[in-house]
């Protein structure tokens, strides 16, 4: 499954693939995401996924696993450390991304995400 | 594999009627450059300008910087895959005009980086300060897709790069290097009581402005594999990712790799150099696993002692850099990483965003979060209205004098994980 809340991510792979949608920042998809590790999902895709950092983007999407098995240690620790490095980025720019710049940061965190799919 | 590598010094560059190489002078004819620019449909409007070391200029945003080079015997062109035949390259002769660059530069997506001032405190964050560029800033068609976009001006880079470098075919090199590396049986023969060591690549692969390519192959399709290290010198590894371009791996750094330099000057001394293993960084988790799994076995199959791995990038990447670490440390063979850091700016935070115990011979290209001040420059090539929304910027970061405080991650090459600059922590 996609846990993002990137809307075009949605609105292109909602029909395909289980999408959930966040409607919430960055940081509320990474708890999102550990959540359901803590479930015993897998995590798929790094949540650190893309060289643009968690200051300078609003968007993030991230794959993991359609079942439940045992919880997956590696996978906590991953998210574990994404969320420390999330909580160290000045958010500070985020405040003035305006549409034009919203919609390539979007394109930017789908391709990345594709880049998985194999798309 | 053998390759001469033949350095013609190049000590200023300038426009010109003809294009040609003079006296240590590069000229350049603009017209030439603009119509071959212009070649590809995807641009309506080319400009060509120079930047040179000491001149108050700011390059920005740019893309990519390539040193120009030219096959002069041997099998195979510059960049194979790419504009020349997917032909082996890495042996026989390479002229290079040592001292100049091409520089790309272009607003692909709304938010930008990559700074390179010719003067003052920024130009000492950035080797590319100190050379002769010509930087060549195109127009897009209106409506053109940001990955068309990309993949015109990655081409548009090489095609310009390739045709200054077709100026010192015929020249006789100021200076001549020779680099040869035996065959895994032969080596295995030399230097018995050296240690073998092998060099890991990483090549970021991730998507949109995130990748490299090998041989024309995007690396995210890529298992790990071995390369020549001469390969790299001819253009087998180009780049076009420059998204945090303070730890990218431009072109320019492909072409003169400072651990391949400094295994080569050290073979036979110190140690026994082997080769090159290159290894992607991919966003599924999976594939992080394979990528390693197969960088520990080709070390493993090598028979080396030790290996040097650089990483390219921050944030998922150190997951790879730590795979890899753990993986062929558990083979028995050494590692030493080179990375750079994203300390905070006060730089007391976790640098990396993984870690191990067996990581415990790492070498710093720098803190990327540290904070500068770029004084303002009487020119400006790009657009200099991106620095609020540059990587690494925040609001109020382009002041009304046109000075810039920003965070260090802005300057292109700043702190490469190459090892590529002057940076480091102790």
């Amino acid at each position: 499954m996609i846990i993002t809340n990137n809307d075009w991510v949605l609105y292109k792979y909602r029909e395909k693939f289980n999408v959930v949608y966040i409607d919430g920042t960055f940081k509320d998809v990474l708890i999102a995401v550990r959540d359901r590790l803590h479930m015993g999902y897998e995590l798929l895709t790094h949540p650190l996924g893309g060289s643009v950092k968690p200051g300078e983007t609003p968007y993030k999407s991230i794959m993991v696993s359609d079942d439940k098995k045992s919880i997956s240690f590696s996978s906590i620790y991953t998210i574990e450390n994404a969320i420390i490095t999330y909580d160290k980025f000045n958010k500070n720019k985020l405040k003035f991304i305006n549409d034009k710049i919203a919609e390539d940061l979007k394109l930017i965190d789908l391709t990345v995400l594709e880049s998985a799919l194999n798309i | 594999m053998k390759l001469e590598l033949g350095y013609i010094f190049i000590k200023d560059i300038q426009f010109s009627d003809v294009s040609k190489v003079e006296d240590g002078t590069l000229y350049v004819n603009k017209e030439e450059v603009k119509a071959l620019i212009l070649e590809d449909e995807h641009f309506k409007k080319a400009e060509v300008e120079l930047a040179k070391p000491g001149e108050s200029v700011r390059i920005m945003p740019v893309k990519d910087v390539i040193e120009p080079r030219v096959k002069v015997e041997g099998p195979g062109g510059i960049f194979p895959g790419m504009i020349s035949k997917v032909e082996t390259v890495g042996s026989g002769k390479t002229n290079v005009l040592k001292g100049a660059a091409v520089l790309t530069t272009g607003k692909i997506v709304g938010f930008q980086e990559g700074i390179i001032d010719m003067t003052g405190p920024g130009a000492d964050y950035t080797p590319f300060s100190k050379l002769c560029n010509l930087v060549l800033v195109c127009e897009p068609i209106d409506g053109l897709k940001q990955h068309e976009h990309e993949k015109a001006l990655r081409f548009a880079g090489y095609k310009v790069a390739s045709y200054l470098g077709g100026l010192a075919k015929k020249l006789t090199p100021d200076q001549v290097e020779v680099f040869e590396t035996p065959t895994l049986t032969e080596g295995l023969k030399m230097y018995p009581g050296l240690p073998r060591v092998a060099y890991v690549c990483m090549l970021q692969s991730q998507g949109l402005l995130h990748d490299t390519y090998v041989y024309g192959i995007d690396a995210k399709q890529t298992l790990t594999t071995f390369i020549y290290p001469t390969e790299t010198m001819d253009g087998a590894i180009v780049s076009g990712n420059c998204v945090s371009a303070c730890d990218k791996n431009t072109t320019y750094h492909h072409l003169n790799n400072p651990v391949i330099a400094d295994l080569f000057a050290e073979h036979g001394k110190t140690l026994n150099f082997v080769g090159v293993i290159i290894s992607n960084e991919n966003v599924y988790l999976a594939d992080k696993e394979r990528s390693s799994n197969w960088s520990a076995k080709l070390a493993e199959f090598l028979g080396v002692d030790g290996v040097v791995v650089s990483e390219e990038g921050f944030g998922n990447p150190d997951t790879d850099l730590i795979m890899n670490c753990k993986k062929i440390e558990s083979k028995g063979i050494k590692t030493v990483l080179i990375t750079d850091e994203y300390a905070g700016r006060d730089g007391t935070s976790q640098s990396l965003a993984d870690a191990d115990a067996l990581a415990n011979a790492v070498v710093s290209g720098g803190n990327a979060n540290e904070v500068i001040e770029l004084p303002p420059m009487e020119k400006i090539i790009g657009h200099v209205e991106v620095a609020d929304i540059i990587a690494g910027g925040f609001d109020g970061s382009l002041h009304k004098d046109g000075s810039i405080t920003a965070e260090l991650q802005v300057i292109t090459g700043a702190t490469n994980e190459m090892g590529f600059n002057e940076l480091s922590a102790r």
